[in-house]
């Protein structure tokens, strides 16, 4: 197992649109994904789970992965989350 | 009832005469099934109907990847992703095999509970994302029922009769090859008139009181150029309305063979036609229909789709991508116009009167640091283009040295930072309110341009209430009264080298164009779609002429009286717009 923290970047945090993006990109990778926040544990390529998580600007959440692929799981969603924003900044 | 006429607002100019077929956004209460199978049968029909929502999804997705836009295909993601959400599925299905229900109530149930949880997320941006779930569990519904879905396709010529329709079931009509569309709610922005232009389907909106007069399988004439809607017409309606179709159709054609020449009267005056814009979406509408440039960029839609005060960066990019597509030609950008009927859902406060309350520049300079970013928005995205300011609802001229006074200091908070922006931008005012136009000598001198608002104005100078059934008959902005004030606005604003615009109703409504001619406007904004035959009637006129019918019409005493002459004379001279100008009686 291995996991990352990932801080919300753009502006109007994970709503439709990110978070169906986070979704395709986490169903790429054989590895489990779980995102958690607050003690709210989802998986990450549950659309209804990352809309759920409810992450806004500035908010920290952790990234977890299990499986053959999760380091590189792991650091495309962070790059996603961070550097990318979403596409949106 | 025969030949029953109801009126609504026209969002796309065509007409079709077909069965209405009455669409209910059914709850799923209705949709609950009498019979319940077994387990087994149960999630077996609820995977067929899973498969087939997915079919329909993604063939909608194809036919929307073809709009000038990509916002609804992001909606259609969302929900073909709900339809392959494993938490979702699981959720559903322990519903069935757990609770004993049917697949029915099991996403009834679920979309419930969802609700309430969705429901308690602050962010209202991530909240109001419950209406796509909802969405993609309503056609889960109704595929579970999937003979009443069925009947939409059949036959030609149908006619959707809706209260309301998201944005994705008007992309659907287009599918179902749906001819034209009809419903109670909605007004000239909505995302169903949008879309209905974008595919070319003829509609009206807003039609209120529509539900109570239809019934599915009724023959209705869809009027989308008059906006008239008639339920279960006579023969001699019907035939008069096939040949408005066949000739509107004609002529709308030959319009738009000319839509990029410029709209100069036979003896030389020239006028700049430019679109009405709100929504990214009808960008596309600018080239479409030959407008030059933007005349009236509304903001609200920014600060509608969420809670939060979008950020500066959110608007520099909005604002900097149309300047650069109009590019020489300028965008007028008015800073936000909330209250009245918009009310910002952040910081709605309940008045008793909110079109004589704290709306346009009224709000915008008790919330300084919302204008503020907005200005810097704008300024800062006037370097890519040709971009010029207007603020609405001004009735004071101490409001436009204020507003100056905000951008002085914010152009050198600019110049500090190093950011470059027209030094020279243009700033209007909106002429909504009478004492603008009985002062536009004293506004002329600390404003650029005048643009007028016609709705507004109207509403103000005849004390009307467009919105209340009661009174709303006296609204015409023809009113003598009403031309009377844009005379003198335009008059003093000429006498102090001020342009002037118009960017109301009254900028598409082809009776008016030449007293607008006549009153030496500088400048038209009106929706895009109507730009091709207003040009038309600009460019068969003469200044001169259009003088002499403003001066008679200077006579007359009441609206009924203007636009009966003015309908007249205009067939005089355009006989080939008859159809276009065809009513029906009351």
């Amino acid at each position: 197992m291995f996991q990352k923290k990932a801080k919300i970047m753009n502006s109007l945090g994970i709503h439709a649109r990110p978070a169906s993006m986070l979704v395709k990109l986490a169903s790429n990778f054989e590895s489990t994904i779980e995102l958690e926040k607050d003690d709210i544990h989802v998986n990450a390529k549950s659309i209804m789970g990352v809309l759920m998580l409810a992450s806004e600007k500035g908010q920290e959440i952790i990234v977890r992965a299990s499986g053959k692929d999760e380091k590189e799981a792991i650091d495309s969603i962070v790059e996603l989350i961070e550097k990318r924003k979403f596409d949106e900044e | 009832m025969k030949n029953k006429i109801i009126r609504g607002i026209p969002v796309s100019p065509a007409i079709v005469i077909g069965r209405a077929f009455l669409h209910s956004q059914k709850d799923a209460a209705f949709t609950r099934s009498k019979k319940k199978g077994n387990i087994d049968e149960e999630i077996f029909k609820l995977e067929k109907a899973r498969k087939k929502s997915l079919r329909q999804l993604r063939s909608l997705k194809t036919e929307l990847k073809k709009l000038p836009t990509s916002e609804p295909v992001r909606l259609i993601d969302v929900q073909i992703l709900f339809l392959q959400d494993p938490l979702f599925l699981n959720s559903v299905e322990k519903r069935i095999r757990n609770n004993q229900e049917s697949a029915e109530e099991s996403i009834f149930n679920l979309l419930e509970s969802l609700k309430s949880d969705f429901e308690e997320i602050p962010n209202s941006y991530i909240s109001g994302r419950y209406l796509d779930v909802k969405d993609v569990g309503d056609r889960l519904l109704r595929n579970l029922n999937d003979e009443e879905i069925e009947m939409e396709l059949e036959g030609r010529n149908n006619i959707i009769v809706a209260n309301r329709l998201s944005p994705t079931e008007t992309a659907q009509m287009s599918i179902d090859k749906v001819s034209g569309i009809v419903t109670e709610r909605g007004g000239k922005t909505s995302h169903t008139a949008i879309i209905a232009e974008a595919l070319n389907i003829p509609a009206v909106v807003g039609v209120s009181g529509l539900l109570n007069e239809v019934e599915s399988g009724d023959e209705i004439i869809v009027d989308g150029i008059s906006g008239i809607v008639v339920v279960n017409p006579d023969e001699n309606t019907k035939r008069r309305f096939e040949q408005k179709e066949k000739e509107a159709k004609k002529i709308q054609q030959e319009f738009l063979k000319h839509k990029d020449l410029p709209a100069i009267t036979l003896d030389g005056y020239s006028i700049d036609i430019c679109a009405n814009i709100e929504l990214p979406m009808e960008l596309a509408f600018i080239e479409k229909y030959g407008a030059k440039g933007v005349g009236l960029l509304r903001t609200e839609f920014l600060y509608f789709t969420s809670d939060s005060i979008p950020d500066e960066e959110v608007q520099y990019r909005f604002y900097s991508k149309i300047a650069k597509m109009c590019s020489p030609d300028y965008v007028i950008v008015r800073t936000l116009d909330l209250g009245g009927d918009k009310v910002f859902k952040a910081k709605a406060k309940e008045e008793a009167n909110p079109f004589l309350g704290w709306r346009g520049i009224r709000f915008a300079l008790s919330n300084e640091g919302i204008f503020k970013t907005q200005l810097r928005a704008i300024l800062r995205a006037s370097s890519m283009g040709n971009i010029r300011l207007l603020i609405p609802m001004v009735s004071q001229v101490e409001e436009m040295i204020e507003v100056r006074r905000i951008l002085e200091d914010i152009m050198e908070e600019l110049r500090k930072e190093g950011h470059s922006f027209d030094e020279n931008i243009e700033i209007g005012a909106m002429v909504e309110v009478p004492s603008v136009c009985l002062l536009a000598d004293h506004f002329a001198k600390v404003v650029d341009f005048f643009s007028i608002g016609t709705n507004d104005l109207t509403q103000y100078a005849l004390a009307v209430d467009r919105g209340n059934k009661r009174v709303s008959g006296l609204y015409d902005h023809l009113d003598p009264s009403v031309l009377k004030l844009m005379k003198m606005t335009i008059e003093q604003a000429h006498h102090n080298n001020r342009w002037v615009g118009v960017c109301g109703g009254i900028a598409a409504d082809i009776v008016a164009i030449p007293l607008l001619v006549g009153l030496e406007v500088d400048e038209l904004s009106l929706p895009p779609s109507y730009i091709p035959q207003v040009k038309n009637v600009i460019r068969g006129l003469s200044l001169k002429e259009a003088k002499e019918l403003l001066e008679q019409v200077e006579n007359k005493e009441s609206a009924i009286e203007v636009r009966e002459f003015m309908r007249n004379e205009l067939l005089k001279r355009f006989p080939s717009l008859k159809n276009i100008l065809l009513e029906v009686e009351k």
